[in-house]
């Protein structure tokens, strides 16, 4: 195995370029690096300038999220060993504005995280003292996996369609979405429909499926968005047939 | 106005497109293969017209085929309008894209209603 | 003299043969555009049920259209499309349902299985009344 490994990693400094560039790196390749061992080598001994996010270093914040050789994959998670003889090319994550470097904007994300009510919504609160809501495993896993998304991302990088149109909701919003309406505790369904039954809703979506191949908590967007699709055509179904029925 | 109409027409054309698409799968390549390649290139022996007929003539298989034809149609055009859509970002034409491919889907469903129901 | 660095963020614009930088795009792409290939079969089945319905001589002059090379040619690209489209379909299916019976959920590949099953029970029965 050679000993070193060459990184291109995008550059994009408003203040001297009006367009990202690439500068190239050697650094070392030691078989436990991943694509994050190699920024912070570049930072700490070549590079002060680079910018870019990162946290806990194990896959759970989901802050380190870039496209390496073209696909989205979180820096913590990727191996250099996996790209060599290299050389390894580091992009900011696609279908995001770029602030500097690595680093996008992320607050269409978090509005669109924040859109589909991502809280228990209950018909009616149970008062303190009757103590928590009861839920068996079997409720549990209802809605678990959608539960485990670290808001890395990825998934946005990964849609096409978020790519074409920005005011699509997208897949991590969805699935949050998804994670509440299939929750036993929760009442806020017919709430959700609204929101999430639009044309920038789940209809924008066209199961390219790249989302959920793209995460890396398993959380499958995909098999979300098409799930509610079924559910809202059957209640937009219910409400032409019994108009009357209204929750 | 146009966007609440939007928003309540897209839950049904999405089923007519899912059910399209089932319909689609099952039905279509054995069919295709039949008429398509086994049949022109001499694998199997041409059916009797007869036989044929008296299959079409069948309430169950006009009504079926009907059916079928229509929902491909619908499905057929409704993939192929996003296809143009996403695939060669021709959103600015999606009016028109949409009026052509659906129209298209519809004269094909009428096209199909008149065959099967009256023309046989 | 020049905006503050945080404002002047760099947007970039998505390429017009996006889906070629990627094999799962371009599949995805083929997978869609399947639905011309789907469109064709029903207008040649629809041609193939007016020639029955015109009488004999002219269910044999659609049976030596159907030979000609270049249809043959057509036929078997739309078959291959036509496939891929069931086949992505009925894939996808089981990811996008889930069911539930007495309370257990159907695993995907019994749902996915079933599917196949269904699929190869309809062609049996399309066979088995074309060909008589």
């Amino acid at each position: 195995m050679p000993d070193q490994i060459t990184m291109q990693v995008a550059r994009y400094r408003p203040e001297q370029e009006d367009a990202p560039t690439f500068d190239e790196y050697d650094v070392p390749l030691r078989k436990d690096w991943a694509v994050l061992d190699g920024l912070n080598y570049i930072k700490d001994e070549l590079d002060g300038t680079l910018s870019y996010r990162w946290s806990c270093r194990m896959g759970i914040c989901g802050s380190c999220g870039a496209t390496v050789n073209g696909e989205p994959k979180l820096t913590c998670a990727t191996f250099l060993t996996d790209y060599a003889p290299g050389p390894v090319r580091v992009e900011p994550l696609a279908n995001f504005p770029i602030i500097r470097d690595l680093v996008v904007e992320l607050t269409d994300f978090m509005t669109k995280l924040g859109k589909v009510r991502p809280w228990i919504i209950r018909d009616e609160e149970q008062p303190v003292e009757e103590g928590e809501y009861l839920q068996t495993p079997a409720e549990l896993e209802e809605y678990k996996q959608f539960s485990m998304c670290i808001n890395c991302m990825l998934c946005y990088s990964a849609c096409p369609v978020y790519g074409l149109d920005p005011k699509f909701l997208g897949p991590a919003a969805i699935a949050l979405a998804q994670r509440y309406n299939l929750d036993s505790r929760d009442d806020g369904g017919h709430e959700r429909l609204t929101i999430l039954s639009q044309p920038e809703g789940v209809w924008g979506c066209t199961y390219v499926g790249e989302c959920s191949r793209a995460c890396p908590k398993g959380v499958d967007p995909a098999g979300a968005i098409q799930r509610y699709k079924l559910t809202a055509a059957t209640a937009a179904v219910k409400a032409l047939l019994m108009p009357w029925s209204q929750r | 106005m146009a966007e609440e109409s939007k928003r309540t027409v897209e839950p049904f054309v999405w089923l007519m497109f899912s059910g399209g698409g089932v319909a689609a799968a099952l039905v279509l390549p054995v069919l295709l293969f039949l008429f398509g390649v086994a049949l022109p290139l001499g694998w199997i022996s041409a059916p009797e017209h007869g036989h044929l007929l008296a299959v079409l003539r069948n309430p169950l298989t006009r009504l079926g085929l009907l059916g079928v034809c229509a929902l491909a149609l619908v499905h057929g055009a409704h993939r192929f309008r996003y296809t143009l859509h996403d695939g060669l970002q021709l959103q600015r034409f999606d009016g028109m894209i949409a009026t052509v491919c659906y129209g298209g889907a519809l004269v094909g469903a009428a096209a199909a209603a008149y065959l099967l129901l009256f023309a046989l | 003299m020049s905006a503050p660095p945080y404002a002047r963020l760099y947007k970039p614009k998505v390429r017009l043969l996006w889906w070629l930088s990627r094999r799962s795009y371009t599949l995805f792409v083929l997978r869609e555009l399947s639905s011309v290939f789907v469109a064709w079969t029903v207008v040649y089945l629809l041609l193939l049920v007016r020639a029955v319905a015109r009488g004999p001589a002219e269910y044999q002059r659609f049976l030596d259209w159907s030979a000609s090379p270049w249809l043959v040619a057509l036929n078997v690209l739309s078959l291959a499309f036509v496939l891929l489209h069931a086949i992505t379909f009925m894939n996808l299916t089981p990811q996008a349902m889930v069911l539930h019976v007495r309370g257990r959920r159907i695993p995907g590949r019994l749902l996915a299985g079933s599917i196949y099953a269904t699929w190869l029970l309809v062609s049996a029965f399309l066979v088995w009344l074309v060909v008589g």
